[in-house]
């Protein structure tokens, strides 16, 4: 396991806020039976990091991220977002899910505003909405439906959505999980690129080795269900970084090799 | 040296070709509309050329007005090219001038003229046209006041059991009490309400809205409850990492989701709402088109009902009409599947 060593590529003031997972268990009831999905989660944040948390499909990513949104609430345990505790939704942590989940009702630019909206500060703040759209690069898509945009414009104007709040901490399911291959590139550069403008802490659940890299500075691997830490890795080098660099790649292999899949390497 | 003659035949050859073709030309674009004209100056000619059996005092005027209708169907579909929009919409529409004008000319001979079906069940046209010129008033007071009732009865339907729905699919509390009265009673036509309702309501008037509200109120209310019940609940995580409260998730988050499946519940609503109204009309309301049906059929004017029931029929279908056309406008968010 790699020494963990953080801050040192983050080169903005961070706006971001610093995030605290202490003892957190978590389970899901289960026809009576409660099936444990989280055992004694420990993780703390530093303002302004990238981490990823990298573990086996089902292991109880999506349930920690939906702890840290507020939709739910951990069995024992507690989160705190900068030693306030989390409680419930709050527009400072904002969550971009797998799906857009766009509402196909509002044109993108309605949907961009619905936080605002929700908030009741729309009216005075028109304008982050129209700078929301030009920082994801749909600036001409705003009166479009949902249903007119392709995969990639789809999860950038959620993107776009989850920005215009000014998120303290942007939390990211899988957010390119469904997205063609080329998109995924693009979109994942156009993610550090925001990350390292805005310095918000981003929290990045994946299931792909390579994209943590690329992307953040930290990866917590976790355990099958029910998920522990197994590992807490700082990747030491700056952005932009290079898909090839053999640094990651010895890292990769690393956490292939903590997750089992060290034999189909 | 003559390297550009054409011989004689050969000129005519082609002219003759070009003449097939633009008469071809002509025939496909405007053949029917030339059929169609001529359909109806044979349903003119048919009032016009034999003795009616009867005593009608329109024969005369309709096969006039049938004339008037052959003459622009003629002048329509052959200025075509210079009506623009109007002449493009008269051709889409021939083969049906067409099929109108046939229909009408069978029906004249068939009635007034040889009464191959029997007098007075089966009215000539004439008859009909009569009972609009003659009885025009009337009809449209009935008319009047069967879109007043069932206007009233509808908007109160519709709201009610909107409300009625979203609150049973968003409150559990709602769903428990609301849920079996409504799998009780709902299913029940309502006009079984009917001897009941007029006895307890002060007036047969507001029996009638009652009634019709509640034939509205029943399918509107089960769809809108199932379109709140069905809308994902990633929408609600979405708006409420957003900063949503409760009163934000029903209104701009479970109503839009769910209109859909209200335009369907509107629409089911409105059938069966129909359907009270006119028996409504004929048992005790003492108006309406439906009381005229009843009343037209005592004095056996078949004529009447006939008009009565194009009038009707109008009516029900100028309501569907506008029922879509608001849920295009309002749901143009459903519409194309345009990617780029």
């Amino acid at each position: 396991m790699v020494a963990c060593t953080v801050a040192e590529t983050i080169t903005v003031p961070a706006v971001g806020a610093g995030l605290d997972i202490e003892n957190v268990n978590h389970a899901f009831d289960i026809d009576g039976a409660a099936l444990p999905v989280l055992q004694d989660v420990n993780l703390s944040i530093e303002p302004g990091e990238f981490v990823a948390l990298l573990g086996p499909s089902g292991c109880g990513k999506s349930t920690l991220l939906r702890l840290v949104a507020g939709l739910e609430r951990p069995r024992t345990g507690t989160l705190r977002e900068d030693d306030i505790r989390i409680a419930g939704p709050y527009p400072s942590r904002v969550v971009v899910f797998q799906d857009p989940t766009l509402f196909p009702w509002r044109t993108v630019w309605d949907n961009v505003a619905l936080g605002l909206e929700a908030q009741g500060i729309l009216k005075h703040h028109r304008r982050r909405v129209d700078d929301a759209l030009e920082l994801v690069g749909l600036a001409a898509f705003r009166n479009a439906y949902p249903h007119q945009l392709s995969g990639g414009m789809a999860q950038r104007a959620a993107l776009a959505r989850a920005l215009v709040n000014d998120p303290k901490i942007l939390v990211l399911d899988e957010p390119l999980g469904k997205l063609d291959s080329l998109t995924r590139i693009t979109m994942q550069a156009e993610l550090v690129a925001l990350w390292q403008r805005k310095g918000f802490t981003t929290l990045l659940v994946t299931h792909d080795a390579e994209e943590a890299l690329f992307l953040a500075n930290r990866v917590i691997v976790l355990s099958e269900r029910p998920a522990r830490v197994k590992a807490d890795i700082a990747v030491q080098r700056p952005y932009p970084r290079h898909r090839g660099d053999p640094y990651l790649a010895d890292l990769r292999r690393q956490i292939l090799n903590l997750l089992g899949l060290d034999a189909t390497w | 040296m003559s390297t550009y003659s054409l011989s004689d035949t050969d000129v005519a050859h082609a002219a003759s070709r070009r003449q097939g073709r633009a008469l071809r030309d002509f025939v496909r674009s405007s053949g029917v509309g030339g059929v169609a004209g001529l359909a109806w100056i044979a349903f003119g000619l048919s009032c016009l050329l034999w003795e009616d059996v009867g005593d009608w005092a329109r024969t005369h005027s309709l096969g006039i007005g049938a004339f008037v209708v052959a003459a622009t169907i003629l002048f329509g579909t052959f200025a075509a090219d210079y009506l623009g929009a109007a002449g493009r919409a008269l051709r889409l529409r021939a083969p049906w001038l067409l099929a109108i004008g046939v229909v009408l000319a069978l029906w004249e001979v068939a009635t007034a003229k040889f009464a191959w079906l029997p007098l007075p069940f089966f009215p000539p046209p004439q008859a009909i046209v009569e009972v609009y010129t003659d009885d025009l008033p009337k009809l449209l007071d009935s008319a009047l006041a069967s879109a007043k009732l069932q206007l009233g009865g509808y908007v109160i339907g519709a709201i009610l059991g909107f409300v009625t729905g979203v609150a049973i699919g968003w409150s559990r509390a709602v769903g428990y009490w609301v849920h079996p009265v409504l799998r009780f009673i709902g299913p029940l036509p309502a006009t079984a309400w009917l001897p009941i309702a007029f006895f307890t309501f002060p007036s047969s008037w507001s029996a009638s809205t009652f009634l019709i509200a509640l034939a509205t109120g029943f399918p509107v209310t089960v769809l809108t409850w199932s379109g709140v019940a069905s809308v994902s609940s990633a929408y609600y995580d979405v708006a409420r990492t957003l900063g949503a409260k409760p009163s934000f998730l029903v209104l701009k988050v479970a109503i839009p989701a769910a209109l859909p499946h209200v335009f369907v519940g509107l629409f089911m609503g409105l059938g069966s709402s129909f359907a009270v109204l006119v028996v409504a009309e004929m048992i005790g309301v003492k108006a309406g088109l439906g009381w005229y049906l009843q009343w037209a059929q005592g004095w056996a004017a078949y004529a009447n009902m006939y008009a009565a029931l194009i009038v009707m029929s109008l009516l029900c279908s100028s309501a569907i009409t506008l029922l879509f056309w608001t849920r295009d406008r309002l749901l143009v968010w459903q519409k194309g599947t345009v990617k780029w």
